[in-house]
């Protein structure tokens, strides 16, 4: 069972605390958009072997979304930042790097 | 052997020694009805040993007589039925259950009597159950499977019966924190554990046993004072924590640990829950878990008084009990000769020891020569003699093929395989093990291991769970060779020997059963498990599985690390489902939520309805009134009169701030932000998938608050959705909301003299020109502070209020009181169906099930043609969303009366690529109507709207099809002038 | 054997208000505190004087506790100082049940049903949680702990902290 911290309140909690939302930075299509963006954004995902970008909701906690860069494969958490931003920070970026250095973000 | 001089508690009992046991207390049990008697600190084991009872179960397949094995948490076979009752439990192992007085077990798999098993007709018959056999031979005819064979094997396999009774017994969890535990508390774990505290943070150690020290009191002089030194000084460290009784069951992700502790196991006096599962959060774990011994494949070695070596020896030690007057020892190391040094010891007769190495001289080997023992080296045993006790055991040259060349006295056999490391804990969270070809074993590969949140390894082993066996930096042992890699004995057995070469006891697994496997295409160790079903169930392995991957090696022609080994799951041991479900069962199984007014409802005699995990009140039957006239009795009551509804558990989310109304209008599919203030507007919820999720009535409080309401079950998931899209994609605007669902109760008041009722309380103008239908006013009614609603859900009417919840009960019943002179009367949420059905109302959940859009159900009144977007538009304009072949609400009249069942098909023409009738329609919603006297429904139709008048066919189980007609979903009060009173 | 007593005392409180109030608290927190009476309690923290308590419930969330007498008075207090700020103030007051849990083993009932880390849990944290199946706020007050939860399951989790506290089943080893 993960371990997350969650970013805007500093807690590391266990993961029956947290909700999970499936691949984050997924850029929203709307009315006027063509069929192809719009099953990409609705459909297609990239489930990737590796470093995933991905969201979580402190559900039992303070209630906010947020998104961690997380390892499919090995579970390494390399940092979480909040839903706001639209890349991983530096600091979680480099995190990634460091185990993956030709990783780029999916985004 | 000299017999003890006292007999009871057991002719098998020393006069002397027994380091675990208290002889001040005897205490009486039960085996098979027979009595007997055991000492204070006796496992059951040790007590059924002592009173001289070697046979204890019989074999999962083959209903073999099977003995004890082993001493510890790897016993296969002495898995018996303990307690009564309630308290029955199956599969418990004898060699880690403490006896208790007036304890109550029997053994299991043996049918009439343990003595006289009707199965075992199955042994003579084992060449006919082969590996596979199963998959092999059950095939055809499919019919039998489930009439002969399937009922048969029921009842011939498979281990203890499953309690019929509901467990009595209390459990509890905890979560525990420390920065690390370490699991065992032998030699090696306590070490640890020490070099840990004085590193810092909190170390917690768990140990599966009442006593600390593992095998080193046991194997090493000067052993008990060893760990007496380490415990002195570990229990003067703040910072450590020693847990007995406590069993690793599992080791998961990021360090998460699983341990059952057992605080009152078959005590029931002690008043206390009877296990605990610890749920630990480890910043790392060292597994010092030690090492279990392996069985030899032998002919005949699941005979009862076969057991390892280091059990006869713990048995000799730990408990003064002699599992044989005249012991044998079978080993392929210099570890097995303590256990000869440990009879003797105990005055004990030692046959000779039969080693199957061609030399034998190491300290140990000698040391038993010199006290007189006969070392037979390069011999094997080439079968045992006896059924269900050991009279002796027939000689063989190891390296032969079993040409029997003496024979031996015994009536107990001590076998030593050599030891397999204990690396559950390593692999169940992901660490990699190696085969240590020296040693004959696999460890830990120290370079794989399992790693926690930060990338970093979280797992170490230490001791013998490391293939450090002797441990001996820590025991002061010598260091012994490596043990002979013995896999058949003798090396070129016959197939026939090999039929009876026991390698998975628990599973009735051999030799031969492997051989098969293999023989068969079975190559992959994980196959080869499954078809064998070696090292499955309960034990997970812990005697067989070394031995059946060299088997397997050996039949692939390939080394055992070619071969692998299959995954270690947890749990290690078997955990309660009581453990498991803890606290949650009976009253507080799950959270029961609870309206303000549930008491009221609950003294009323209400029935009840789950609504997620409120319970809502169903029907209030009076006397000795059935559902279905208490609900008819109170629509009838709401369409003639007045009645009241508990709606407290609709959601009611506040919605505030600049962009609020902006925001509104991409959460719903209609116009929120131009709601006047202190109206109401119906609302529909979407998702980007263009499917409904939810619909309610938005209110406009002021200029910058609208209050959401949303379906019961709908409230925490819409906050959720609501949040979800002002924190992920619109974070820039200025909005918040807030779930206030539980400030408030919320009452309806239904029918043509709600308004009456109202009145008759006073404070508020409740008048069609100062209340409109869709508006809403703020007051007070008799006092009680409200807001009230002009909403309507049943086409009556209606008013809904709304007070803090801690004042709902008292309105609830002011509102009662006032009512009575225009008999009001509490309805249910049945009733609250019958109603929105009759008027074509639909219901979130019913009408939809997430594949449903808003256009489907004709709401194109309530979907906003002037806003540019909003959360489903884009997917509402895909080609198969707006296609008009979709299935579209319509009403349905039944043409014989017969009500159509919930759910069902309507038939079209044809048939489907599968050969079944095609369909064009299905029943969503269907009631029987007290209102008109006779059934209503609703369904979606292909075109249905199109096709008023057109008759239905509904094919029903059992009977003839239903022919409905499609019809308008408003059944009643088409006008609609009801609601306004 | 001595006679077994509960691990801790589970006491209903009463009479308590509750305002929730959202906004943006780098820009309102001044006018916050200021209406509240209380300094702003730093993240995941509570700030309790007299008989008032303000907690920190997410980045943009504070929950005021007072008597509730004086609730109405706070109330306008908080949308006056907020005026003109987008920020929600809403009475709760009626939304949950709160519970002091005192006792010397307050702690190990706690244990039995959150997540949490206890040891690591300050006076002045307030933890959102779980306990059990339902969300939870806790902090520790003098001799124990201050629960609040929803309303609803105030049946369900008053049974579940008197079985956790159950006598004799303290958490120390044996």
């Amino acid at each position: 069972m993960l371990l997350l911290t969650c970013p805007h309140c500093g807690i590391a909690a266990e993961e029956t605390e947290f909700n999970p939302g499936g691949e984050a930075h997924l850029k929203r299509h709307g009315p006027g958009a063509s069929d192809e963006d719009f099953e990409g954004y609705l459909f297609l995902r990239h489930n990737v072997k590796g470093p995933v970008l991905e969201r979580w909701r402190h559900s039992y906690g303070c209630g906010k979304w947020f998104l961690a860069a997380r390892d499919s494969v090995t579970l390494q958490v390399y940092g979480t930042y909040p839903a706001s931003l639209a890349h991983p920070s530096d600091e979680v970026g480099d995190s990634v790097r460091a185990a993956h250095p030709n990783w780029r973000t999916q985004i | 052997m000299s017999r003890p001089s006292a007999p009871p508690p057991g002719p098998f009992r020393l006069a002397s020694g027994g380091r675990l046991i208290d002889r001040a207390y005897s205490t009486g049990f039960r085996f098979n009805r027979r009595h007997l008697r055991g000492f204070k600190g006796d496992t059951l084991a040790s007590a059924l040993l002592g009173s001289g009872v070697a046979l204890v179960g019989r074999s999962f397949k083959y209903h073999r007589p099977r003995g004890i094995l082993a001493s510890g948490v790897e016993e296969p076979n002495a898995l018996l039925g303990l307690g009564q009752g309630g308290r029955f439990e199956p599969n418990q192992r004898a060699t880690t259950t403490a006896l208790m007085p007036g304890m109550v077990t029997e053994s299991q798999n043996a049918w009439p009597s343990l003595d006289s098993d009707v199965g075992a007709i199955n042994a003579p018959l084992w060449r006919f159950f082969p590996a596979g056999f199963y998959y092999k031979t059950f095939i055809h005819p499919r019919a039998a499977w489930l009439n002969v064979f399937e009922p048969v094997i029921r009842r011939a396999a498979g281990l203890g019966r499953a309690p019929k009774q509901a467990d009595p017994d209390r459990y509890e969890q905890a979560y525990g924190f420390a920065e690390t535990v370490v699991v065992g508390g032998g030699i090696a774990g306590l070490s640890a554990a020490r070099d840990a505290a004085r590193e810092g943070g909190r170390v917690l150690v768990l140990e599966q046993t009442p006593h600390w020290g593992g095998r080193t009191p046991v194997d090493h002089a000067g052993g008990e004072a060893r760990v007496g030194a380490l415990l002195d000084e570990l229990r003067g460290m703040e910072n450590v924590t020693l847990r007995r009784n406590t069993q690793a069951t599992g080791l998961y992700d990021h360090g998460y640990l699983l341990a059952r502790e057992s605080l009152a196991d078959h005590d029931p006096k002690a008043d206390l829950p009877r296990q605990r599962l610890w749920r630990i959060r480890a910043g790392r774990v060292i597994v010092a878990t030690g090492a279990h011994e392996r069985p030899i494949a032998f002919a005949g070695n699941d005979v009862p008084g076969v057991m390892l070596a280091s059990a006869v020896r713990d048995y000799i030690v730990n408990w003064a009990v002699a599992p044989g007057r005249r012991i044998a020892v079978v080993t392929s190391n210099d570890d097995a000769y303590r256990t000869a040094l440990a009879a003797l010891d105990a005055g004990l007769e030692v046959a000779a020891v039969i080693d199957a190495r061609p030399v034998a001289d190491g300290r140990l080997p000698q040391a038993v020569r010199a006290r007189g023992v006969e070392v037979l080296t390069g011999t094997g045993i080439a079968g045992v003699r006896g059924g269900k006790l050991i009279s002796g055991v027939d000689l063989c040259a190891q390296d032969g093929a079993g040409k029997v060349t003496g024979r031996l006295d015994c009536d107990c056999v001590a076998m030593s395989g050599g030891w397999s490391p204990v690396v559950h804990l390593w692999s169940h969270c992901g660490g990699r093990l190696l085969w240590d070809e020296p040693g004959g074993f696999f460890r830990p590969e120290p370079s794989r291991p399992p790693t926690g949140p930060d990338g970093a390894p979280n797992v170490a082993v230490v001791g013998a769970a490391d293939g450090d066996l002797a441990v001996a930096a820590l025991t002061g042992a010598e260091v012994e060779a490596p043990s002979a890699q013995v896999w058949l004995m003798p090396a070129q057995a016959t197939r026939k020997a090999r039929f009876k070469m026991w390698l998975d006891y628990q599973n009735d697994v051999k030799v031969s059963d492997v051989v098969v496997a293999a023989q068969e295409g079975f190559v992959s160790v994980e196959h080869a498990k499954r078809y064998t079903t070696l090292g499955m169930a309960t034990d997970q392995g812990k005697t067989s599985n070394v031995n059946g991957l060299a088997v397997l090696s050996e039949a692939l022609a390939q080394p055992v690390a070619a071969t692998g080994t299959t995954t270690f799951r947890p749990p290690y041991t078997p955990l309660t489902f009581g453990a498991i479900a803890a606290e949650a069962k009976g009253a507080i199984f799950q959270p029961l939520r609870r309206t303000p007014m549930h008491a009221w409802h609950e003294a009323r005699g209400a029935a009840w309805e789950p609504v997620g995990l409120w319970r809502r009140p169903y029907t209030y039957p009076q006397g000795g009134e059935t559902h279905t006239d208490a609900i008819n009795r109170e629509i009838l009551a709401v369409r003639g009169g007045v009645g009241m509804l508990d709606a407290s558990t609709l959601g009611k989310i506040l919605v505030t701030g600049p962009d609020a109304g902006r925001f509104l209008d991409m959460v719903y599919t209609g116009m929120m932000s131009s709601l006047p203030v202190g109206k109401c507007r119906y609302g529909l919820m979407c998702n980007d998938n263009g499917f409904l999720i939810d619909d309610g009535v938005v209110v406009r409080l002021a200029e910058d608050q609208w209050l959401c309401h949303t379906t019961t079950g709908g409230a925490e998931r819409i906050h959720g959705h609501m949040e979800d899209w002002l924190q992920c994609e619109w974070f820039d605007w200025k909005v918040y909301t807030a779930n206030l669902t539980e400030q408030y109760a919320q009452i309806a008041v239904v029918g043509p003299k709600a308004r009456d009722l109202l009145e008759a309380l006073g404070g508020m103008d409740v008048s069609a020109e100062a209340l409109p239908f869709m508006t809403f006013a703020d007051g007070e009614l008799g006092g009680h502070p409200v807001r009230l609603y002009r909403i309507s859900f049943s086409g009556e009417l209606s008013f809904e209020l709304a007070t803090p919840a801690g004042r709902g009960l008292a309105l609830w019943e002011a509102l009662m009181a006032a009512g009575k002179p225009f008999g009001v009367t509490p309805y249910g949420t049945e009733a609250m169906h019958v109603l929105r059905a009759e008027k074509g109302f639909i219901m979130i959940g019913d009408e939809t099930d997430g594949t449903v859009i808003p256009q489907d159900l004709n709401l194109h009144w309530a979907i906003s043609k002037k806003k540019a977007d909003f959360i489903g538009k884009r997917a509402q304009e895909r080609s198969f969303m707006a296609s008009p072949d979709r299935w579209r609400l319509v009403g349905l009249e039944s043409l014989d009366g017969r009500m159509l069942p919930d759910g069902v098909y309507a038939v079209a023409e044809g048939v489907n690529a599968n050969g079944q009738r095609n369909v064009q329609g299905r029943v969503t919603s269907t009631y029987a109507s007290p209102t008109l006297g006779r059934p209503i429904a609703m369904g979606l139709v292909a075109h249905g709207p199109e096709r008023m008048g057109e008759i239905l066919e509904f094919p029903v189980k059992g009977a003839d099809s239903v022919r409905a007609r499609i019809v308008d979903p408003v059944f009643y009060d088409k006008e609609g002038t009801r609601a306004n009173g | 054997m001595a006679e077994m007593t509960a691990l801790a005392r589970v006491t209903r409180v009463e009479g308590l208000g509750m305002v929730t109030i959202r906004a943006d608290l780098d820009r309102a927190g001044d006018a916050i505190a200021g209406a509240s009476g209380l300094p702003l309690p730093g993240r995941v923290g509570i700030v309790a004087e007299g008989d008032r308590a303000l907690g920190w419930m997410s980045p943009d969330e504070l929950l005021l506790m007072l008597p509730h007498a004086e609730l109405a008075d706070a109330l306008t207090d908080l949308r006056e100082a907020l005026r003109g700020e987008a920020s929600l103030v809403a009475d709760v007051s009626d939304m949950r049940c709160v519970f002091d849990l005192t006792g010397e083993d307050a702690d190990q009932v706690l244990a039995k049903l959150s997540p949490t880390d206890l040891e690591m849990f300050p006076p002045g944290a307030l933890r959102r949680t779980r306990l059990a199946q339902v969300p939870a706020a806790f902090w520790r007050i003098p001799g124990g702990f201050r629960l609040i939860a929803f309303r609803s399951v105030e049946v369900y989790l008053r049974e579940l902290l008197e079985t956790a506290a159950a006598p004799g089943t303290w958490l120390d080893p044996r």
